[in-house]
């Protein structure tokens, strides 16, 4: 794939097996970000052929694709304007699940005392939370997280640590971008370490 | 067979332009009314023709050719780009030549003429589309943009056409230019015309092609810098 | 289609009144230019001139300029496209969302202005009543045209300065036909060819965005 007719990614060979969780290693500006959009169909693929969840990534529909993705920016990523509880409501709404899914989801990941506040007064950590509401709302059979443990406290993390356990073994497949390797260690199938813009080992 | 006609495409178009030229300032008489003036007659109309319907038309087929799925190609988004580039420069002459006729009868050098105003409004539009593409550098995400907006521009053609004709209208009598439709335009001046029409129309087709040429092997160039910048990315991975 | 619609309309509009950048940035802008247009009329002309519908509709121009900036910024923070763009909602309805969250915000400043037209430039209120229809769908009709516009102009150079370049040429008609249904209804006249105008280019818009909204989201 190109930016501004720079290549960002070369010579990347992946395989990911269904239901297992993948991890994405690497420095600064090696890729890391740049695969995790191409798997979840945010970017098109402009050399090359990829196949992810049955869509092919250079003439298929991404909009199937990206409707079965769960994605986790490393950024806060909502509608800042909205409250906490506004923001999961449409997201189920957009795809028909019952709104109830809602709150359940707000009280898993601890937020059920925010939901009505405006999301951009969020702390980072609070809005990660958030992130990991909105996917479970999501419930996606592919989850593309990005550096998902950066500004969660240590109960985020252990939090986020079950989930995946979680998310694994009831089938849906996880990528996720790290600087360092992953805490969950016994649940990792597969190590990938990228540098400047292709897969090294 | 087509390699002849497309070497003879430039000789002919100069050979009709200049012979438009040659009937036009020497053969036919001038007017009666309009004098040596009339003479604009053998280049304005086809001038105009060329920036408001066949480079325009162009561009719309081919952007809607790019869109279309089936005929998507980066030659279509090509095509579309290099008509417009050409049409902004006919839609100037368009507007230059115009502006001349018009000052002995107008008085000025710019009326409120319908056609007049609805040709600068898609001239605009045509340098838009320019600009439109300047802003994105992403080949696919400009060739999109472009042909949408030029499909939109299509649209926007005849609604210009009509709100200004009425705008005109509904304020006062009809415009000087519709006079010149009661010409008498007969022999000579018919036929210097009608070659006029048909060179200006090759001129429009050679530029393309000329154009076309240039930005393929400019595409060309840019592909080898991406390739340069590639091996660059790979040698810092290893 | 329809219930997409719905949803992006309500929730652009909810986050418009959170936020209040209409109320308190375009609408006081708004007003100011009308002010200043009065100005630069002159004092003897300030008060009698039919330039009324004209003016208003100007000023409508630059602040529907600002709000269909507005409008798409909305998915411009970091990470929202993403986020969103997984919700693989249909993009017609998106288009038709947009569009109709952008037209009440246009009807609300639009009637604001027009107060401010009848209170700073005399025009008849009257006439200004008889014109409401037509105004209420020319601005309906800005808006689907702004929002296709605007979607063209995001995340390349310069959005907000690409923008008045590429939506004025198309605003032109609207413009005329706006003001001149506009006068008409003040000072009588034909009326019916401006109505061609303007329902013609709502429906070409509209199909047009319902078409291929989704060509530009991909992008």
């Amino acid at each position: 794939m190109l930016s501004r007719g720079f290549p960002l990614l070369s010579g990347v060979d992946l395989e990911v097996q269904r239901a297992t969780l993948t991890v994405v290693t690497g420095p600064n500006g090696a890729g890391k970000t740049s695969l995790l959009r191409l798997l979840g169909g945010l970017d098109p693929l402009h050399s090359g052929d990829g196949v992810v969840a049955g869509v092919d990534l250079r003439d298929g529909d991404r909009r199937l694709l990206r409707r079965r993705v769960g994605w986790l920016g490393h950024e806060g990523s909502f509608y800042a304007d909205l409250s906490v509880r506004e923001n999961l409501v449409f997201a189920a709404r957009a795809l028909e699940r019952p709104v109830g899914e809602v709150d359940g989801a707000l009280s898993r990941v601890g937020l059920e005392h925010r939901s009505h506040t405006t999301t951009k007064q969020l702390s980072a950590g609070q809005r990660r939370r958030l992130g990991l509401a909105w996917l479970l709302v999501r419930r996606p059979e592919l989850w593309l997280l990005d550096e998902p443990y950066a500004s969660l406290d240590d109960a985020g993390r252990e939090f986020f640590d079950g989930l995946l356990g979680e998310v694994l073994a009831g089938g849906a497949t996880v990528v996720v971008s790290a600087h360092d390797p992953l805490r969950a260690a016994n649940l990792v199938a597969r190590t990938v370490r990228m540098v400047g813009g292709r897969v090294s080992a | 067979m087509m390699k002849v006609t497309q070497r003879l495409l430039g000789p002919v178009t100069l050979l009709l332009l200049a012979l438009t030229f040659w009937m036009g300032l020497w053969v036919t008489p001038p007017d009666k009314v309009q004098g040596n003036l009339v003479r604009l007659l053998y280049v304005h109309p086809p001038i105009a023709w060329v920036a408001l319907y066949v480079s325009f038309g162009t561009a719309t087929i081919a952007s809607c050719l790019y869109l279309w799925r089936r005929t998507r190609s980066d030659a279509m988004d090509r095509i579309a780009h290099c008509a417009m580039e050409i049409s902004v420069v006919f839609i100037v002459l368009t507007l230059v030549t115009g502006s001349i006729w018009g000052r002995p009868t107008w008085g000025v050098w710019w009326a409120w003429d319908a056609r007049l105003t609805s040709t600068a409004i898609l001239g605009v539009f045509a340098l838009a589309y320019l600009a439109l593409r300047r802003a994105n550098d992403d080949p696919t995400v400009r060739a999109r943009r472009s042909a949408v907006f030029a499909i939109l521009t299509a649209i926007n053609v005849p609604i210009i056409h009509f709100s200004v004709v009425w705008w005109k209208t509904l304020h006062q009598g009809a415009s000087v230019l519709t006079s010149t439709g009661q010409l008498n335009v007969h022999g000579s001046m018919l036929w210097t015309m009608l070659i006029g029409f048909v060179g200006f129309t090759l001129l429009f087709f050679w530029l393309l092609r000329e154009r076309y040429r240039l930005e393929v092997s400019r595409d060309a160039r840019v592909r080898t810098r991406v390739d340069e910048a590639l091996a660059t990315r790979r040698s810092e991975g290893a | 289609m329809i219930r997409v619609a719905w949803l992006v309309a309500v929730k652009d509009l909810r986050i418009e009144a959170r936020s209040r950048v209409l109320l308190w940035q375009v609408l006081p802008f708004g007003v100011i230019a009308l002010l200043l247009a009065g100005l630069a009329l002159g004092p003897a002309q300030a008060g009698t001139s039919s330039a009324g519908p004209g003016l208003f509709y100007l000023v409508t121009l630059f602040v529907t300029l600002l709000m269909i900036n507005r409008s798409q910024s909305l998915e411009n923070a970091p990470g929202t496209r993403a986020s969103v763009a997984t919700l693989g909602l249909d993009p017609a309805g998106v288009f038709l969302g947009k569009a109709l969250a952008l037209t009440v915000e246009l009807w609300v400043s639009g009637l604001v202005l027009l107060g401010g037209s009848v209170l700073l430039l005399h025009t008849a209120l009257t006439g200004t009543l008889e014109a409401l229809p037509s105004i209420l769908v020319t601005l309906a009709t800005l808006a689907s045209a702004g929002t296709l516009y605007g979607a063209l102009t995001q995340g390349g150079d310069g959005p907000a300065t690409l923008l008045p370049v590429l939506t004025l040429p198309a605003f032109a008609p609207l413009l005329i036909a706006g003001e001149r249904s506009f006068s008409a209804a003040l000072h009588g006249g034909a009326l019916w060819e401006w109505w061609v105008v303007v329902v013609v280019a709502l429906v070409a818009y509209c199909a047009v965005g319902i078409l291929l909204y989704g060509v530009l989201e991909e992008s």
